[in-house]
Order: structure tokens, then C-alpha cells, then sequence
């Protein structure tokens, strides 16, 4: 068992901070500095994710279950089997299909999923040129390691607005949102 | 099997006695116990120590239906040690010191060999000291007890 946050109030507070200003400014990168040791299988960033946004009322599916203690233990969020009942997905190496995941409804958008996904590498250089609410003009993100259809499910994803998934990428200490609002083209 | 069962049971019946002898021990009482042993080995904090409210329940009627007696302050702590053994302590009150210090003996007490020294030099003293504080009160009120046999003999 590894500790969770060393000060629970502060550090869930900038975290907390980190993943607003993340959403609100998609593509920007956002750094974060605790837990001073995450757990097997999940990024510090991931993991500060899963500490701020889960508790009890919140099902939470991980693709690697070596965190899964703890994720019980600090969050006391209950762990689903199936992606599509999760209110957070953690994934990696092989995401589930963005369209697999809770999408909401027409009333209620907010009852959607968040992938939270850990890739390779976040450089804030040219790769995808994000446009759409929260840019002004356009914003350039490389993202190393993320599958090669990701693009085309998050145009697709977009696509029935307000319902569908918001994307966060992690890569250790760093995350940046791609909300469901936000265009992904490749150049 | 029998038998690994069987000692299982008893390591869980060990421990739920003395995380509940810990539980009702102040800091100060467990500290001044602690100076006649080795010291605890270092830890390091997983979880509080934190202070919250739990909801404490109790069984009423013929069914036994559970209803909510009322909250109470409690204290919580989970620690690691080294070896990755880990300890958790549940204690009412607000008392962070007797939490972390509980949790800490908690660890400690899994390990084989340190268990018999502890519990021979901390718990069972502390369990001692409970058992006459708890007679002590039961004979003060036992002194006040009225009884009224009088009334079915005075007919």
C-alpha cells in the first residue's frame, strides 16, 4: 500500500485546480506535483486525477488493477468491470472506443464519462491543431503513444454534441483536457 | 487447512481484542506503557490521522431493524511500515496522537516476533486497567441499586 496525498485539503485542491484550468484551456498542459508516489500503474498526474474527482459515488473502471487497492483504500470509490458503466476510465496501453463509453443523455450531458488516458509523451508543439470553446485562435499539441484513431473518434465523439466523452491526457506529472467541444485536426 | 483456519481465526480474534483494548486507551496511557519496551519500528503515514463522524447504529424491535442511534466524533489512521505491513486504528474522540499510536501498535503486532512482548507489556496491562476502571464504575452504581422485593411481599 502505497500513501495517497501527503496533505489531503491542499494537494486536492491544486489538483483540483490543475484538471479546471486544463478543461477550461483545452490542450494546454497542466503540471502536477503529488502524490509524491504514485501507484503501480498509474502516472502521478493520473493518479492525483483519481484522489481529486472519485469517492464513493463515482465508478471508476482501471485497465491495470495493480492500483486497485488503492484506489479503494484513498478514493473509496466502488471499481467497475465494464467500462461503459464507469464515470472515470483510467486506460493506457489499449483504451476502450471513446463511442463504448457513457455518452449522457440530451437532458443530462453531465452523466457522460471521462477518459482519463496515460500516452507516451505531451509537448505543446506542432502534432494536432485543437480549435473550438476555450481557444481563441488555434493551440498545437503533439501527443506521443495515443492510438492512431483517436482523432477520428474524438471528430465522431463530437459530433452529438452535448452528449459524449471528455478526454484527458496524462503523460507522469502532466495533463491537458480535450474537452467534448473541442475540434482535433491533424497539422 | 484445519489447522491454518483454525489460526487464522485466532490471529483475527487476537487482533479485533487488541485493536479494542487500543481503541479505549489514551495516548498518554499507551505512551507510558511503551517506555518499557523497545522502540516501534519507523512509519510512515498511508492515511490521517483525520477526524470525522460515523453514523452508529443499533438493532430495536422483535425483527432486530436496525435504527441510527446518533453520530459520533471519530479519529482514524492507517500507517505502513517498512516491511509493508499495515495498521489501522478507529478511535472515538478526537485524539490524533492515541490514533496514529494505535495504528502503529496495530502494525507492530502482526509481526510474530514482536507480538508476544508487546502485548505481554502494553496490552494486557492496558486491558487490566480498563477491566478495574469498568468494575470500579459498575460497583459504584451496584452500591445505589434498590431493590424491590419488599413490594411482593407487603400484599
Amino acid at each position: 500500500m502505497i500513501p495517497g496525498f501527503a496533505d489531503p485539503v491542499l494537494d486536492a485542491q491544486a489538483s483540483f485546480r490543475a484538471a479546471l484550468d486544463a478543461m477550461a484551456r483545452p490542450g494546454r498542459i497542466q503540471r502536477i506535483a503529488a502524490p509524491a508516489e504514485p501507484p503501480p500503474g498509474l502516472g502521478r498526474a493520473a493518479a492525483a486525477l483519481l484522489l481529486t474527482l472519485a469517492d464513493a459515488d463515482t465508478p471508476v473502471w482501471l485497465e491495470d488493477m495493480a492500483a486497485a487497492d488503492w484506489a479503494r483504500f484513498h478514493a473509496g470509490c466502488p471499481l467497475v468491470a465494464a467500462p461503459e458503466d464507469a464515470a472515470f476510465v483510467f486506460a493506457a496501453e489499449a483504451p476502450p472506443a471513446l463511442a463504448g463509453l457513457a455518452q449522457g443523455s440530451e437532458e443530462e450531458p453531465h452523466r457522460s464519462a471521462t477518459l482519463v488516458l496515460e500516452v507516451a509523451g505531451l509537448e505543446a508543439a506542432a502534432g494536432w491543431r485543437l480549435t473550438g470553446p476555450g481557444i481563441e485562435h488555434s493551440h498545437a499539441l503533439r501527443v506521443a503513444g495515443a492510438p492512431a484513431d483517436l482523432p477520428a473518434q474524438l471528430a465522431a465523439n463530437r459530433a452529438h454534441f452535448p452528449r459524449g466523452v471528455d478526454l484527458v491526457l496524462t503523460c507522469g506529472d502532466l495533463l491537458a483536457a480535450l474537452p467534448r467541444t473541442t475540434r482535433v485536426e491533424a497539422g | 487447512m484445519i489447522a491454518s483456519l483454525h489460526d487464522a481465526a485466532h490471529d483475527l480474534g487476537l487482533r479485533r481484542r487488541w485493536m479494542a483494548v487500543l481503541a479505549r486507551a489514551g495516548a498518554e496511557e499507551i505512551r507510558t506503557r511503551l517506555a518499557d519496551v523497545p522502540p516501534l519500528p519507523a512509519h510512515q503515514r498511508l492515511r490521517g490521522p483525520e477526524t470525522g463522524l460515523v453514523m452508529a447504529r443499533g438493532r430495536q424491535g422483535g425483527d432486530g431493524a436496525p435504527f441510527n442511534l446518533g453520530e459520533m466524533t471519530v479519529t482514524r489512521c492507517s500507517v505502513r511500515l517498512a516491511d509493508g505491513t499495515v495498521g489501522h486504528a478507529y478511535v472515538a474522540g478526537r485524539d490524533a496522537a492515541q490514533a496514529e499510536l494505535a495504528a502503529l501498535l496495530d502494525a507492530a503486532l502482526q509481526d510474530p516476533a514482536r507480538r508476544e512482548a508487546l502485548l505481554a507489556a502494553v496490552v494486557e496491562p492496558l486491558a487490566a486497567a480498563q477491566a478495574a476502571r469498568r468494575a470500579t464504575i459498575a460497583a459504584k452504581a451496584a452500591a445505589t441499586r434498590v431493590d424491590f422485593f419488599t413490594m411482593a411481599t407487603m400484599r
